[in-house]
């Protein structure tokens, strides 16, 4: 059931995004940006917490997913940190995603040839 | 030319995007990936991860399966056909520090690997960073420190 729901609602995800971004015929970036924002907002205001519990990886694989993990990793330091989370916060819960990311960047860069 | 005549011109050129078909490949390849996310944290919670310490590795092995993909020159092909549905996951991320990552490397390691990896994921988490600290402070000022 849970994989149903996370292809259905990733899916989902997926399409309005496809949608927003050929009937505004704006490009991928925005969208992207977009969807962060509207992720953070979203957790911000508690509403992403119980869609990811619905969805699962439906909700927390898509960039708004990573948004709401900017906006909980900073939420969840600022009782412990106080006003310091604003600024350190938001990468506890999202570093590993990131710095994985540039690891593996660089790996490939270092492994592949570069292509013309 | 007045900027908005010329984007009339430009949107009068431009060959008219097939929007249900590429919906649906978003919608499919999209769900493919979420499909997957969700396989790979259940398979992670299954071994003694729980809710709360999942989230971490399952992001990292997502980049990872993004960055492969990305290195065998597949995921360039998946996102082609998928488009928000390749580019929109964290695989997509991973794809959009990956590719660059390579491509630029012609430029040397400092100024064409190490300054392009951040092309398109930069943008993405600066103004991630900046909602963030924007939705904290509001936070803060209403409730304090309460979770």
């Amino acid at each position: 059931m849970s994989y149903l729901l996370a292809f259905v609602v990733g899916g989902a995800l997926c399409l309005v995004a496809q949608l927003v971004m050929d009937l505004t015929r704006t490009t991928p970036a925005v969208i992207l940006v977009g969807s962060v924002m509207l992720g953070a907002i979203a957790g911000g205001f508690g509403l992403y917490e119980p869609f990811a519990k619905f969805a699962g990886a439906g909700a927390t694989v898509p960039l708004p997913g990573f948004g709401f993990s900017l906006v909980s990793g900073l939420i969840k330091e600022l009782p412990k940190e106080g006003w310091v989370a604003l600024f350190s916060g938001a990468f506890k819960a999202t570093g590993a995603g990131i710095k994985a990311a540039l690891i593996f960047g660089i790996l490939a860069s270092f492994v592949t040839r570069a292509r013309a | 030319m007045e900027p908005k005549e010329y984007r009339q011109r430009v949107q009068r050129l431009e060959p008219q995007r097939p929007i249900a078909r590429n919906a649906l490949w978003a919608f499919v390849v999209g769900g493919i990936i979420c499909l997957v996310g969700q396989v790979v944290q259940s398979g992670l919670m299954a071994v003694g991860y729980t809710e709360e310490t999942v989230k971490a590795p399952t992001a990292i092995i997502m980049v990872f399966l993004g960055a492969l993909g990305t290195a065998l020159g597949v995921y360039d092909r998946i996102a082609k056909l998928g488009g928000m549905g390749a580019n929109l996951p964290i695989t997509g991320f991973s794809n959009a520090v990956v590719a660059p990552a390579m491509e630029f490397k012609q430029e040397g390691a400092i100024m064409g690997t190490g300054a392009r990896i951040f092309q398109i994921a930069g943008p993405v988490i600066a103004y991630g960073l900046l909602t963030a600290f924007v939705v904290g402070i509001v936070r803060f000022a209403i409730m304090g420190g309460k979770p």
